[in-house]
């Protein structure tokens, strides 16, 4: 079976810190990342992910195929936000320096390019991070550091149930799948938008009618043995935290602090070098 | 009720595992180039109609999660965010519909076909927009062009999968009422 968290299990600081752990720094970070538009704290970030995956022992060659995605993605947004939108930057900073024209309303600011400039740091402030946590944190433990941070534990477990059942309702759905093709269902081009529809939906009904009988059972199974009579549980997967993991969230606290900080002094969310 | 919690919880799990599944590997493709129909609206649809808003919520949000966290292009919480909103507003459908007891007529497609278009409208229509402008600075019309092709989309796909899907499982359910106490 296919690695699908693409999880890489390799001794490292960033491994040893618990999962809860670094699902909060992953929170505070995003939001940190989410909240500040000041270039400064925005180029800050990537660094310091950088810095966090040379600790972690990830290499280039793991994240590569993914890292290439995120690029697309990135140079496809841009370029979307530059055709619906070529003044965006000009009404953001609220002065006008043209560059050169493309024709007709598409004329370069430099207001623009240093919008997209910002744009792009913040992909690559807000995406490593989460391809780090990805790449280092246990699929298994992930359930235990959500009730952790305080999610209700019966929101961790479906979260774990899903995690769990993912692969089998994989195999399932090719099983079925296979079937209905040797039956002479198409889902290819050549079939219209509804028939290809029609099909999926051949597909769909059995591995619904099946996953309806599993919930059932599972279900079953697990108000057998008594699930949810207490108000706590504890996980197999969970683990102590140690003076790292404070650290570790203190530094990301930090980060989503200096966030809010900036965009106090900014006056808003974005660093205005054109207004001096 | 204390069996219908644990059954919730499953319910959300296993939708969770589905939505993951047919988003991410399921790959049906739309006329448009390099576009993929995103047929797990439909499950979402479903699974929200049969077991409720909680359940559609939590079931759009983790699958939807999981499916950029697999991805590893890390999360792009205003659509995750859409699409347990649709979840939720969908599950609102739940109190009108009876699909486990085998009743799905064609008054219930109607109601479930308004139901969905007006979840879709208001989740890619209005909360995804608003919030990759809020979160993420973006020009309003590129991110309401996005959200209305999406959108759009959402809405084809979901009438023809989840109707069906809703239609199959109720026929598949013996019907309230359909066994009588011999005199």
């Amino acid at each position: 079976m296919r690695n699908l968290f693409n999880y890489i299990d390799r001794p490292s600081p960033i491994h040893r810190l618990t999962g809860a752990t670094k699902l909060v720094c992953l929170l505070l970070w995003s939001f940190a990342a989410m909240l500040t538009y000041d270039t400064r704290l925005l180029a800050l970030l990537p660094l310091l992910s950088m810095g966090l995956f040379m600790l972690s022992r990830i290499r280039l060659r793991d994240v590569r195929f993914m890292l290439g995605f995120t690029a697309v993605f990135m140079v496809l947004n841009n370029l979307l936000v530059f055709l619906f939108s070529p003044q965006h930057g000009v009404t953001l900073f609220g002065t006008r320096h043209e560059l050169f024209s493309l024709g007709g309303r598409y004329v370069v600011t430099a207001e623009q390019l240093f919008y997209h400039l910002n744009l792009v740091l913040k992909y690559l402030a807000s995406i490593p991070i989460v391809l780090l946590f990805v790449c280092t944190t246990n699929p298994s433990e992930f359930a235990a550091s959500l009730n952790r941070v305080g999610v209700k534990y019966s929101v961790a477990y479906s979260v774990a149930l899903a995690l769990r059942y993912i692969p089998d309702i994989q195999r399932e759905y090719h099983d079925i799948s296979q079937a209905q093709q040797a039956r002479g269902i198409e889902m290819t081009r050549r079939q219209s938008l509804f028939k290809r529809l029609r099909s999926a939906a051949a597909i769909l009904i059995p591995l619904i009618l099946s996953s309806m009988d599993r919930i059932e059972t599972i279900s079953n199974a697990m108000s057998l043995r008594g699930f949810g009579k207490n108000k706590k549980r504890t996980w197999y997967m969970g683990r102590r935290f140690t003076g790292w993991d404070f650290a570790a969230m203190a530094l990301c606290l930090a980060l989503l602090l200096a966030a809010l900080a900036l965009n106090r002094i900014n006056g808003g969310r974005f660093w205005n070098p054109f207004a001096a | 009720m204390k069996n219908n919690s644990v059954k919730t919880i499953v319910a959300i799990g296993i939708g969770a595992a589905l939505f993951f599944v047919l988003g991410r590997f399921v790959a049906i493709p739309s006329p448009v180039p390099n576009t993929n129909i995103s047929i797990q609206y439909g499950l979402l649809a479903f699974m929200a109609a049969m077991f409720g808003p909680a359940a559609g919520a939590l079931i759009g949000l983790i699958g939807h999660a999981l499916i950029d966290f697999s991805y590893g292009w890390g999360i792009w919480w205003s659509w995750v965010i859409a699409s347990a909103v649709f979840g939720l507003l969908i599950g609102l459908v739940s109190k009108r519909l009876s699909i486990a007891d085998g009743v799905f007529g064609k008054k219930d497609i109607v109601t479930f076909n308004i139901f969905q278009l007006v979840a879709h409208a208001i989740a890619w229509g209005v909360i995804a927009p608003v919030l990759d402008i809020v979160m993420y600075a973006e020009p309003a019309n590129k991110v309401f062009m996005q959200g209305l092709v999406g959108g759009l989309s959402n809405i084809v796909t979901t009438a023809i999968v989840g109707t069906l899907l809703c239609v199959a499982y109720a026929s598949a359910r013996p019907k309230k009422g359909s066994l009588k106490q011999e005199k």
